[in-house]
């Protein structure tokens, strides 16, 4: 049962719930970003179609659907990490608290709304510089030692750096990079952190450790994830969002969606048949 | 985290984007600059008397570079016979039959060869053909010129050779052609039109270098006959004419400047653009 | 004909086993022992070059030994010859051309790596290219009849009025000298930082960038801080292959120089170069100590650019590789 007209949004996301269950717990819920009407095109191809939902504060949002259905591409919308492609374009709205995140300054915004993404990128520094990168070039006025330790425990990671924040952030394995990065991003304390496919190109144990991570980090952020991994989305995320050929096909609480999926598509993917 | 301090880095941002542009800018405006200037002193020395008549006795006004820039084209190609076969083989051998020990060892010393200055390179010319026969000649000259032909030539036959598609080799092969048939008849015909530009961009390096002709070849104020005497070549004669008191050698240094750099410049933009409809040339 | 040969060759129980006459009368085995022949060849001249100058060289290096690098004094008449002057011209116009070509270069390749749209960088990069290939004598050209007058006029009075009571700024200018002769030698070399720092940059992994500016960085900060250290290696090589260029160059230094065997702490005074002194002296050499004095000169020369691009090789080397290396 597919909803006939793209829901409007900013305090109506819940309309687009489609379960009671759904729309009674978003009913209280404060949206940190919302996302109205977004076409998005690379050229003269569009990409993105009519969407509109909303990012939960405080919660985990995923974005799941097949390879190709454009959902690293609205994850990156969020922080404009579009526009370092110059053919990109993009129409409708995207609220950040309320506020138009296009007609902000983009750098501000990117302090903002953090990034992690699929592939482990830690800089050519120490441990210690990439988590401090960011406070640096922000002239952050505190203590960096204690900012640095802090980020590094929230990402689960200080226990096993503690003794070695001088070494080359090149030295640790795939998934303690992963969770450097992670480190780097909270460090400059986001109101949104996206992860873009943040595991695959991880192991199970470190996929898992950071699973574990998500699910705790959210006291601290509003997380938006892209993951091709239905059972990781079915873990860790409060809401879920299934898309296909740039379109948003369903929107519930995670656990509506896996259990008893409003539209035959949604249930096609989630059990298989395709993707 | 202020708005102020915000506004500052986004405009240190912009500032220093702004320089990089103006660096690149300044560096590519060099060459126009160049050439404006050469046009500008050399272009109205040059004329008919410029390409046909001899030098004139010092003093006097007038004579051309007729011997320089015969000189300078049986050098080169002399140089060319020498450096390019070795160069050409060579590559052959690093593309179809060696072993990897031995490719190495020759594209060390290819490479080791290429950066030497070409100065040394004089100096090794010198000491092996000048001092034997104890003049200067026109292929001592062609010698050394072609010794620095060699590294280019030998790099850019071993890659366009290697970049000719299995394909083809296999075809050749499963038609009963032996490897050297298959080489010489398919492979590289089909790598030719690479390695030709690769040459005459080494021949367009080579043409320009005065360093290893000053003690080779030498200089000659006269037409050189056959290849054993001491040379006269358009480097040389621009070097020469620079630095003498004479205003109006300084006007035909220019002109005959003009005429080296066209030259080397037209040899580099047809071969550059030949090429880059294909592979790229390795750095020199 | 082919089947009739490839029978004969199949004929004979292991063809390793067949003689070596019979595997020259096949055509491959004479294929590769000529293009053997012509590679080996190539060996052979770099090795005779080296044996060339040590051999050529024994003279001052019997008589003089060491102090052959610490004499400053050279003096044909006497025949007492010290490589000092030309060591010390050689470093400074090197060192001159790399302070104002390596910021120049370094700007250049940002631009051209980083900003410049495809199509404008790779038609820029065509004009530096052949940049490159502008013969070394034309350079010369320009210094004699363009830089010269212009460092009499305008640099020596802009630098020498207010600094004239630094040392290096000291004394008065002919034209000729170490900074003129370095300024020329910066254009010169300028072409090849700009081209490999481009390549260079442009292997840094995209992500890295993105990963930089996600956390918030501007567009310069993003590329000062995080895309040029990561390509460090690569620059440092650009910049040792720029100093091998540098220090072989001779005919641009010779006519800008001065050609003095002096060593002097001012910039604007004149100088020699090693290669310049062998390019300038070299057919006037009377003596088998002064000849041979020169070729020494060579020697060290060939040395000092043989270590500069083999540290260049392998840093540039080192950088390409870590591009792929990160992400665990």
């Amino acid at each position: 049962m597919q909803a006939s007209a793209k829901p409007e949004f900013s305090v109506n996301i819940v309309t687009n719930l489609t379960t009671p269950a759904g729309r009674e717990t978003a009913a209280a819920l404060p949206m940190r970003m919302t996302i109205s009407k977004l076409n998005f095109f690379y050229g003269p191809k569009q990409i993105l179609f009519d969407i509109s939902m909303g990012i939960a504060d405080k919660k985990v949002t995923a974005l799941i659907g097949p390879s190709g259905c454009g959902k690293s591409t609205l994850l990156r919308t969020l922080n404009r990490m579009y526009e370092t492609v110059s053919t990109s374009r993009l129409e409708g709205e995207i609220l950040l608290d309320g506020q138009n995140i296009l007609a902000q300054d983009v750098t501000a915004l990117r302090r903002q709304v953090g990034m992690v993404f699929q592939r482990p990128n830690p800089f050519p520094k120490s441990i210690f510089d990439n988590v401090a990168y960011g406070l640096r070039i922000n002239g952050y006025k505190g203590s960096l030692t204690d900012t640095v330790e802090k980020s590094l425990r929230h990402a689960a990671l200080w226990d096993e750096v503690k003794d070695h924040l001088h070494k080359s952030a090149y030295e640790l394995s795939g998934g303690q990079q992963q969770r450097l990065c992670i480190a780097r991003a909270l460090a400059v304390e986001p109101e949104v952190l996206l992860m873009d496919e943040p595991c695959s190109a991880l192991d199970p144990i470190s996929t898992a450790k950071i699973e574990e991570l998500m699910v705790e980090l959210k006291n601290l952020t509003t997380i938006a994830i892209v993951t091709h991994n239905m059972q990781q989305a079915a873990r860790v995320s409060d809401f879920t969002a299934f898309l296909l050929t740039g379109q948003i096909i369903e929107f519930s609480p995670t656990p509506h969606l896996f259990t008893t999926p409003s539209d035959p598509r949604t249930e096609a993917y989630i059990t298989g048949r395709f993707g | 985290m202020s708005n102020g301090r915000l506004h500052w880095r986004k405009f240190v941002s912009n500032f220093m984007l702004a320089m990089t542009g103006v660096c690149a800018f300044v560096s590519v405006l060099v060459l126009f600059f160049i050439l404006g200037y050469l046009v500008f002193n050399g272009g109205t020395s040059i004329n008919w008397d410029f390409f046909t008549k001899l030098p004139k006795p010092v003093g006097e006004a007038g004579g051309g570079m007729a011997n320089a820039i015969i000189g300078s084209g049986r050098i080169l190609l002399l140089a060319s016979l020498m450096g390019v076969p070795i160069g050409f083989l060579g590559g052959i051998y690093l593309a179809e039959f060696s072993g990897k020990g031995m490719a190495s060892v020759v594209r060390y010393a290819a490479d080791l060869l290429n950066g030497v200055p070409s100065i040394v390179i004089g100096i090794f010319a010198y000491s092996l053909v000048v001092l034997p026969f104890k003049h200067f000649s026109a292929y001592a000259g062609a010698f050394a010129l072609g010794m620095m032909m060699i590294p280019i030539t030998l790099r850019s036959t071993e890659e366009f050779l290697k970049s000719v598609p299995r394909m083809l080799r296999e075809g050749a092969m499963a038609l009963g052609a032996s490897k050297w048939k298959t080489i010489a008849t398919v492979i590289v015909p089909a790598a030719y039109r690479g390695i030709m530009t690769a040459i005459l961009l080494a021949l367009a390096r080579v043409a320009g270098e005065t360093a290893p002709l000053l003690f080779t070849a030498f200089g000659n104020r006269f037409e050189s006959h056959g290849w054993s005497q001491p040379t006269a070549t358009l480097p040389v004669m621009i070097y020469t004419y620079a630095v003498s008191p004479y205003d109006d050698w300084h006007r035909q240094a220019w002109a005959a400047g003009l005429v080296l750099l066209g030259l080397v410049l037209i040899i580099n933009i047809m071969a550059r653009t030949i090429l880059s409809r294909g592979i790229a040339v390795p750095r020199s | 004909m082919a089947t009739s040969t490839t029978a004969l060759k199949g004929a004979g129980p292991v063809s390793g086993s067949r003689s070596f006459f019979m595997k020259l009368r096949d055509g491959d085995e004479i294929a590769r022992l000529v293009t053997l022949l012509f590679a080996t060849t190539v060996v052979l001249i770099t090795v005779a070059l080296v044996w060339e100058l040590w051999v050529n060289s024994a003279l001052p290096r019997q008589k003089f030994g060491f102090h052959f690098f610490v004499t400053s004094v050279w003096d044909p008449i006497m025949d007492q010859y010290g490589a000092l002057p030309f060591i010390y011209g050689t470093m400074v116009t090197s060192v001159v051309a790399l302070l104002i070509a390596v910021p120049l270069g370094i700007g250049a390749a940002i631009f051209l790596a980083e900003l410049a749209p495809p199509r404008i960088s790779d038609t820029l990069q065509f004009f530096i290219d052949l940049l490159a290939a502008v013969p070394s004598v034309i350079y010369g050209l320009l210094g004699v009849f363009i830089v010269v007058p212009l460092m009499r006029t305008v640099i020596y009075p802009a630098l020498n009025k207010p600094f004239g009571y630094l040392p290096i700024f000291k004394g008065p200018s002919y034209g000729v000298g170490f900074l003129t002769a370095g300024i020329v030698l910066a254009i010169m070399v300028i072409p090849y930082i700009i081209s490999v720092s481009r390549e260079v940059l442009l292997s840094v992994p995209r992500d890295q960038r993105e990963a930089a500016l996600a956390l918030g960085s501007t567009r310069w900060e993003s590329t000062w801080k995080v895309v040029v250290p990561f390509a460090k290696s690569g620059i440092m090589g650009s910049i040792f292959l720029a100093l091998a260029r540098a220090l072989g160059e001779t005919m641009a230094v010779t006519m800008v120089i001065g050609n003095t065997p002096k060593i002097a702490a001012s910039l604007f005074a004149p100088g020699y170069s090693i290669a310049a002194v062998i390019a300038n002296e070299f057919t006037e050499a009377t003596g088998d100590l002064y000849l041979q004095s020169l070729i020494a000169l060579g020697l060290v020369l060939f040395l000092l650019t043989f270590i500069l691009n083999g540290l260049a090789r392998i840093l540039i080397v080192v950088t390409t590789q870590k591009g792929s290396e990160v992400g665990g």
